[in-house]
């Protein structure tokens, strides 16, 4: 966005005041001939005693390389954007450096994809290029959550077990990349009440673990059927849909120790997978996809 | 020698330049060590790097270089105008204010209390006492500049005077804040504006604080102690008004290829060029001082401290004005290139200039003929530019080796190496910068061992004074 013609103008003025200021201070103090003092003499001022000055010449060296800048920027001036409002006959910004550069990365890309980027992605798994691709997008972009081992960590999913929330097939686990993931398990505390708590977890637990108190277990199933069945399914294993985890094995997306499940159904989980469709290309997207589709499926 | 109000003032401040010195250096060699083994935090939020990190930059700044600046600006105006200084009961106040500031930052930083501004950290009720502060320490200057007893004033008190004006400015303007409570407030500007002002004000501390005043500094030891003329009285005019003029401009340097307009970029880098002359111009008068009394350099280890004080004065305002370009800027941003182009400025110019001004002050001020031991000067010269060497060479390989590493990237696009791959090809690097802050740190004990023994020496009054 250009600034109004005013500040514009301010700035030319004032960079071209610098710029001649400095070509007047050079010129007349190199005219400055020592007329009052010869070289070799001192000014003639004395201070504290001791001090003095000569008044030697400016070094030529120094002065060609004091002139040079400032031809430097004068020309720099006329190319590049600097002068207010004036875009210098380059037409350059940074951003369109950037675009340029982009670009040559962009086209050296493309024709490297272009050897695997149109297979379908169960092909696409057997092609060592795109996969050791794959793995670089998932360092850069998904090892933060899932971990560079894609094994997942407390509230963010293995990767590599083939146990899956949304769904692992090639089509689900790019529309989970591109789109992202809000799972809500909302809170049922205030609607079972802390007895109902115990009798639930007591069933979910149950399926994994034999010592739970069979009545508590009983009562709790019957709670489950009107409470939670309508997305964990009447079975309890679980349904893509809602990315309702299956609850009758052993993989636990938020750990199973001191009562965590009782905890979760009194208030609530919520799981958020960002989406990435505005940060990776689509052609990235598929091979990350293939890349994480890989990991369950070899 | 009879003593004055002057010299006593100035005894305190050189007092507690090198004391600062220490405390401040010494929190920069610790929190290097933090980079090389983090472990050293010892998980206690006010030993955190960001916590202690400001406390060493504002330490060695204003602490360390403030001091030594007020000090020998009161000493420099003394003799030069050879007048008692204006108002001394506010010099007085100026003292010890300046040391309550900064007991006060000491007290605010490692905790937490900060404007997140870059060398502009202080909270707004120590920034408003620090404005009355500066205000005053000005009246004592300009006063003693207005009644002195010499018809022309001499070059140093020019670029003190630069100093004290644009630093008041700088101050002012760039902490411009809305307070919300007594620590907390919000910076009026925005965005992009703030960011402008902010490396404005920050490269001007460089500039008007880091090098005008201390070029103030060199003006008055290095001919004093060469005991030879300034080489060039129109080279001093020239120079003066070229270097703080185009200074002004070159702050947006710092904000290469960010959202701050093209213009404003290109302006930055332009006068960061332009700079490059008038930086040396102050070297170039301050080296050829000497020309005819070259011996000196061998014989006189003071001498040797200011002359490489110049030295690295003309190295870092070269390297400087190249880093400022926004293709090697874009390089060289981020990287810990920037942190070793800081410290051969700190440490080789600032650092350098004050330890040898005070060399050639302290004999003086204390009524000696010279230091305890001129041996010991050599020593610390030498540890001090190995020290120096050491640091800034592993941080100039480091932060190459970032820069390399940050832009490599695939055939595919995506980046060669994760950003802690390039932390841990910096861990050498770190060791190495350690021990060269170590080392410079050392030699600052030597001089305190040195300066303490000076001053417990019997008096000696002779010519010296």
């Amino acid at each position: 966005m250009d600034m109004s013609s005013g500040w514009s103008i301010y700035i030319i003025v004032l960079v071209a005041a610098h710029i001649v200021g400095y070509l007047w201070l050079l010129f007349t103090s190199s005219r400055m001939q020592s007329d009052e003092h010869k070289d070799g003499d001192t000014t003639g001022h004395v201070w504290d005693d001791d001090l003095k000055e000569y008044n030697n010449p400016l070094p030529k060296w120094w002065l060609y390389l004091f002139i040079l800048t400032i031809v430097f920027s004068i020309g720099y001036l006329t190319l590049y954007p600097g002068m207010g409002n004036y875009k210098g006959t380059l037409n350059w910004t940074s951003f369109s450096s950037w675009e340029d550069e982009n670009k040559d990365v962009m086209a050296k890309r493309a024709e490297l994809f272009s050897t695997f980027i149109n297979k379908p992605v169960t092909e696409m798994v057997k092609d060592t290029k795109a996969m050791e691709i794959g793995e670089r997008l998932f360092a850069n972009h998904c090892s933060t959550c899932h971990g560079s081992d894609a094994q997942g960590a407390v509230g963010f999913p293995n990767l590599t077990d083939n146990d899956w929330l949304y769904g692992g097939d090639p089509d689900t686990i790019i529309q989970s990349i591109t789109a992202g993931r809000n799972g809500i398990m909302p809170p049922w505390g205030a609607a079972l009440g802390d007895e109902g708590v115990k009798q639930v977890a007591a069933y979910v637990k149950s399926f994994t673990d034999k010592s739970q108190n069979v009545e508590l277990a009983a009562e709790g199933q019957k709670k489950f059927a009107m409470f939670c069945s309508s997305c964990h399914g009447a079975d309890a294993k679980g349904n893509y849909m809602f990315g309702a985890p299956n609850l009758t094995d052993n993989t636990w997306l938020h750990s199973y120790d001191s009562g965590i499940v009782e905890t979760a159904i009194m208030q609530g989980l919520s799981g958020k997978m960002p989406a990435h469709g505005e940060l990776l290309d689509k052609d990235s997207i598929k091979v990350l996809g293939a890349y994480v589709y890989s990991l369950s499926n070899d | 020698m009879k003593t004055n109000f002057t010299d006593e003032i100035v005894k305190k401040f050189a007092i507690v330049t090198i004391m600062w010195g220490i405390v401040g250096m010494l929190v920069g060699v610790f929190i290097a060590a933090q980079l090389a083994w983090p472990a050293l935090n010892f998980d206690i939020p006010f030993l955190t790097y960001s916590r202690l990190r400001p406390l060493h930059t504002n330490a060695v700044i204003f602490a360390f270089g403030g001091n030594a600046l007020i000090g020998t600006s009161f000493y420099v105006a003394h003799k030069t105008c050879k007048a008692e200084l204006f108002a001394p009961k506010l010099a007085s106040f100026v003292f010890w204010a300046f040391q309550l500031i900064i007991v006060a930052a000491a007290l605010t930083l490692p905790f937490g209390y900060t404007q997140s501004r870059e060398y502009a950290e202080l909270i707004w009720p120590i920034d408003v006492f620090l404005t009355i502060v500066w205000v005053a320490y000005a009246i004592v200057f300009f006063g003693t500049i207005v009644k002195r007893q010499e018809k022309h004033i001499y070059v140093a008190n020019w670029f003190y005077a630069a100093f004290i004006i644009t630093i008041a400015l700088l101050h002012i303007v760039n902490n411009l804040q809305i307070p919300v409570n007594w620590h907390l407030s919000y910076s009026v500007y925005p965005g992009a504006v703030d960011a402008l002002v902010q490396w404005w004000y920050g490269h001007n501390a460089v500039g008007f604080f880091l090098t005008a005043g201390f070029l103030g500094m060199m003006y008055y030891f290095v001919p004093k102690q060469a005991e030879r003329p300034v080489y060039s009285y129109r080279l001093s005019i020239v120079h003066f008004w070229a270097l703080i003029s185009s200074y002004m401009w070159a702050g947006p340097h710092h904000l290469q290829y960010t959202s701050l307009p093209d213009w404003a970029q290109s302006l930055g880098m332009v006068f960061s060029l332009i700079l490059l002359a008038p930086s040396w111009g102050g070297m170039i008068n301050g080296i050829m001082t000497l020309s005819g009394a070259w011996h000196k350099l061998r014989d006189d280890p003071i001498i040797k401290i200011l002359i490489v004080s110049l030295s690295f004065y003309g190295m870092s305002t070269f390297e400087g004005p190249m880093m400022s370009v926004k293709t090697v800027n874009a390089l060289s941003h981020y990287t810990d290139w920037t942190v070793g182009h800081v410290h051969s400025g700190a440490l080789g110019w600032v650092a350098l200039m004050t330890i040898g001004s005070l060399y050639v002050l302290i004999p003086k001020l204390w009524g000696r003929k010279s230091m305890y031991s001129t041996k010991l000067i050599n020593v610390h010269f030498w540890i001090a530019t190995l020290g120096i060497v050491l640091y800034i060479a592993s941080m100039w390989i480091a932060g190459v080796m970032q820069g390399l590493m940050w832009r490599d990237i695939n055939a595919d696009g995506s980046v060669v190496y994760s950003f802690i791959e390039s932390i841990k090809a910096t861990y050498p690097y770190y060791i190495a910068r350690f021990l060269g802050g170590t080392m410079f740190l050392s030699g600052m004990f030597i001089m305190l061992y040195n300066v303490i023994k000076t001053i417990k020496s019997d008096k000696v009054s002779g010519e010296a004074a």
